[in-house]
């Protein structure tokens, strides 16, 4: 118990720390004093009318000047912030005990409460909360105290809700599982562990909720529907609404301290929010950046690359990178570096692999050549030439020119790679009718003949299909189609097989073998698995830490591996199941 | 499809019923004696015994619903308590006016929201934060404060817009949109902040999702995969809270209409609630339950459209 006290503590003395956290908080607790003391401390009555002073304007006597009756409103005022405080809290008191309660009972054992619950919920949503409330005013009269009793019920569901998902959430997680085989009951288990996780929502919850409740209030006495006698911020509202001609300034008063409750509620709930936000790291950590003070070292120190000698490799680059520095936000104004001085070459038609464990800067290498790399994340230095164009200045227009026709990508995951929310024909057919200029019966046809090649059976059925509807290995199929679709010179895959069963790994690596074979397309491949590696490439390049380790053709690379880390990576493949055997050069290439 | 709309048209008519007969057997429960309530204090037992046996109250309450129910169903609410007229002569020329007033505002909610949520997702920085901040304080603030606001500034300081009245369109179109900005600017307000919010949530997850690298890795521009992607898939979430808004919406253009004196549901629902006129406010419940539950048959059915896993569930 003790443990979450002080988180809670924590957070309240964060939320108080906070500009827009102690700034809220004050402007309701200066209201609440100014309703109470206010009225002790004035020497008018604030239902006395007075003829004499009628509609008076601000003086030192009436600080806020007389209404229609010449009552000094500010004493009126500070009576109605009693009131209004008073029955908009009825409100959320009822709201938080239904809501509360029924949220974990319905959580907690499910059951008919449950259905019956979710159900009561949805009929009360299907109405404006303001036309049940004048509903239910028909027959209850003018009475606030009765009408915020029932804008309680309705405002319960917001409880319920919130209460139900993170019963549900959290009582089949292992800690409550343990708590019950310890023995403990479950009200002691309710007590103990879920209130504990719904506390700092609920609170949250309770803020917005007070400020609807006030809206609300304030909304019905201005119609004129609630107590004729007792003064409310509405009421006033009502009274200086009908003088707006001659004192518009009386709409003021009301109006601003409803104004300033109601936004200091919603700004303390999301200061809450924020606060509780932030309880974890302040920047998203982006791959690689988590290191230890040794691997900082290592990071800052020059690598020297082992370069393998190859003697046949062919002298026509497609793909020139040269020492590429890739480098995002650190969140403390300066720059994080997770690529450093890489230097590759891809010639055409060869097949060359970038090899590493993940967070080795693979990736975000593969992604600067495309131009894509993620939101923050860009080119430090060094340059990336394809097809003897500089591409590290080339301007968004002349990318949008080079990705896809030129370059193109297949991506790691298959469905998070195809856009949910079209088929697979159109995701196929938009790009080839924009890079290749196809009309969209021509675009179709080859998405079709596409399909077939990639061996898809009955390709016309499947473009009319969602990607929720295909399989993991077919969509990876339909990616690789997508990519040689228009006909690109180099093709950066990235981890092309991970994600797959075994089998269809075998088989989607023999189709990129054989429509690499067939179109004579260059490959850059990015992997953590040597297997692949050896069955497909003619090149490799080691990578760690951001930084190339050892270079060269691949079968020399598995004869004589010379770095330790190259030499362990190998060795891990050996032992960790089936090695594909060395990669045989087809003579010729 | 035609399973998922015949499957929510039913859900939407078992939500009528249950609607309808909460209400009746609540409000008819919740009145009492509703011969005194109409009669007032001072009414002897033979005229009240009279007055519920001319309004039927006499009989068993099912027998009471029943009759109601089968008028109901016809969209027939029999005769006002408090007013001369029947309750239909009065509720549907009102009903026609709220529900331009609120579908106008529906619409300029939703351009708006798109837009600043869009841009915020996108370009971030200042705008975003200028956004989130005009978010919350829109959130916050009530509707009819910022009506008494544009009251105060626009038509009694500067009389551009119509502060009182309504015109209807077929009368003169130029008047008809002096007469209904303020209003909806008062009532968009709320929308396009809570709108807007989910607007930039959503188009910022749907950015950072792998498909969108892989469009783009394709040839797409960054535009055309934002307007055709990016924002179709934004689009769920940002209409379900739309459905929401729309029915605080219906609310809230009952205090904004007593403000800007607009003859809608909200003289009605004042004048019916005051009076204690039952027939009438059943009127009104029923009359609103149908437009919220069809409005959200029509963002359901919009949501499926927009994405095909929905269609499943």
């Amino acid at each position: 118990m003790s443990n979450t006290t002080s988180k809670k503590d924590g957070l309240l003395r964060k939320v108080l720390t906070n500009p827009s956290g102690w700034a809220s908080v004050g402007v309701v607790a200066i209201v609440i004093l100014y309703g109470i003391i206010a009225p002790l401390l004035s020497k008018w009555d604030p239902n006395e009318p007075d003829v004499y002073s009628v509609l008076g304007g601000p003086s030192a006597e009436h600080f806020f000047g007389t209404d229609s009756a010449g009552r000094d409103v500010f004493t009126r005022l500070a009576i109605s912030t009693q009131f209004s405080l008073e029955t908009a809290a009825l409100a959320v008191v009822i709201a938080l005990s239904i809501g509360v309660i029924g949220g974990l009972i319905a959580g907690y054992f499910g059951g008919w409460f449950d259905n019956v619950a979710s159900w009561l919920t949805s009929v009360i949503m299907a109405l404006p909360g303001l036309v049940v409330l004048l509903a239910s005013m028909a027959v209850i009269g003018p009475t606030m105290w009765g009408a915020m009793a029932i804008f309680g019920v309705l405002l319960s569901p917001a409880y319920f809700r919130l209460v139900y998902t993170t019963v549900r959430g959290v009582r089949n997680e292992l800690y409550v599982d343990a708590a019950r085989v310890s023995g403990l009951n479950d009200v002691r288990i309710i007590g103990r562990h879920i209130l504990g996780v719904v506390r700092a929502p609920i609170i949250i919850q309770t803020a917005i909720i007070a400020s609807i409740a006030i809206a609300i209030q304030s909304g019905i006495e201005f119609l004129g529907l609630g107590d004729k006698d007792t003064p409310s911020w509405g009421a006033m509202l009502n009274d200086a609404f009908r003088q707006i001609y001659e004192t518009p300034v009386l709409l003021v008063w009301p109006s601003t301290i409803i104004a300033l409750v109601t936004v200091a509620l919603v700004i303390f709930a999301n200061t809450v929010r924020d606060e509780l936000e932030r309880t974890g790291p302040r920047f998203k950590k982006i791959k690689g950046m988590g290191k230890t003070a040794a691997q900082l070292a290592d990071d800052a120190a020059e690598v020297e690359t082992i370069i393998h000698e190859a003697p046949g490799r062919s002298n026509d680059a497609l793909l020139r990178v040269q020492n590429l520095a890739v480098g995002y936000p650190n969140g403390m104004g300066g720059v994080k570096q997770v690529v450093h001085n890489v230097n590759l070459t891809v010639n055409r038609g060869e097949v060359v692999g970038l090899i590493g464990e993940s967070g080795s800067g693979k990736t975000q290498s593969a992604f600067s050549v495309l131009g894509l790399l993620p939101k923050g994340g860009r080119v430090v230095a060094g340059s990336i030439v394809f097809d003897g164009k500089e591409l590290v200045e080339a301007s968004a227009k002349e990318y949008d020119k080079i990705r896809g026709g030129r370059i193109s990508y297949i991506p790691q995951e298959p469905m998070s790679n195809l856009d949910p929310s079209f088929t697979i024909g159109t995701q196929l057919v938009e790009p080839m009718m924009k890079v290749l200029g196809l009309g969209k019966k021509e675009a179709k046809e080859k998405a079709i003949a596409l399909l077939t090649r990639v061996g898809i059976p009955n390709p016309a059925l499947t473009m009319k299909k969602y990607p929720h509807e295909i399989s993991g290995g077919q969509a990876q199929r339909v990616l690789i189609a997508g990519a040689v679709s228009c006909d690109p010179d180099l093709i950066i895959a990235d981890e092309p097989t991970t994600a797959l069963d075994v089998t269809v790994q075998a088989e989607v690596l023999d189709l990129l073998r054989d429509l690499q074979k067939e179109t004579h397309t260059a490959l850059l491949l990015v992997t953590h698995n040597f297997g692949v590696v050896a069955d497909l490439c003619d090149y490799i390049n080691v990578m760690q830490n951001g930084r190339i380790l050892e270079a060269g053709p691949v079968l020399d690379i598995f004869q004589n591996a010379k770095h330790p880390y190259t030499q362990s990576l190998l060795d891990s493949i050996l032992e960790g199941g089936p090695a594909r055997g060395a990669y045989v050069a087809p003579k010729g290439n | 499809m035609l399973n998922f709309t015949l499957r929510r048209i039913f859900n939407g008519i078992v939500m009528m019923v249950a609607v309808s007969f909460l209400a009746y057997f609540l409000l008819y429960i919740g009145a009492g004696n509703v011969a005194r309530l109409i009669l007032g204090l001072e009414a002897t037992p033979e005229s009240i015994a009279e007055l519920n046996e001319q309004l039927g109250l006499n009989r068993p309450f099912i027998e009471q619903f029943l009759t109601w129910a089968s008028g109901a169903i016809r969209l027939d609410f029999g005769d006002s308590w408090s007013m001369p007229e029947t309750v239909n002569e009065v509720l549907f020329p009102r009903l026609g006016v709220t529900l331009t007033i609120v579908a106008l505002t529906t619409l300029v909610a939703a351009i708006v929201a798109i837009i600043l949520g869009t841009v915020a997702a996108i370009y971030g920085g200042v705008i975003d934060r200028l956004v989130q901040f005009l978010g919350l304080i829109g959130f916050a603030i009530p509707g009819f404060l910022v009506a008494f606001f544009l009251v105060t500034l626009f038509a009694i300081q500067m009389p551009i817009f119509n502060a009182v009245g309504y015109v209807d369109f077929s009368e003169s179109p130029s008047e008809w949109v002096k007469s209904v900005t303020l209003p909806v600017a008062a009532l968009s307000l709320s929308a396009i902040a809570s709108v807007a919010q989910q607007v930039r949530g959503s188009v910022t997850d749907a950015i950072n999702m792998d498909y969108v690298r892989t469009l783009r890795a394709r040839g797409l521009s960054f535009n055309r995969v934002v307007y055709k992607h990016v924002l179709r898939n934004a689009g769920g979430p940002a209409l379900s809270i739309l459905g929401v808004q729309f029915v605080g919406m219906l609310g809230g253009a009952i205090l904004v209409e007593q403000i800007f004196a607009i003859p809608g549901l909200g003289p009605y629902a004042v004048g019916a609630t005051s009076f204690s006129d039952i027939p009438a406010v059943m009127g009104l419940v029923v009359v609103t339950a149908l437009v919220v539950i069809v409005v959200n048959l029509i963002i359901d059915l919009l949501s499926a459209a927009l994405n095909p896993k929905v269609r499943l569930s």
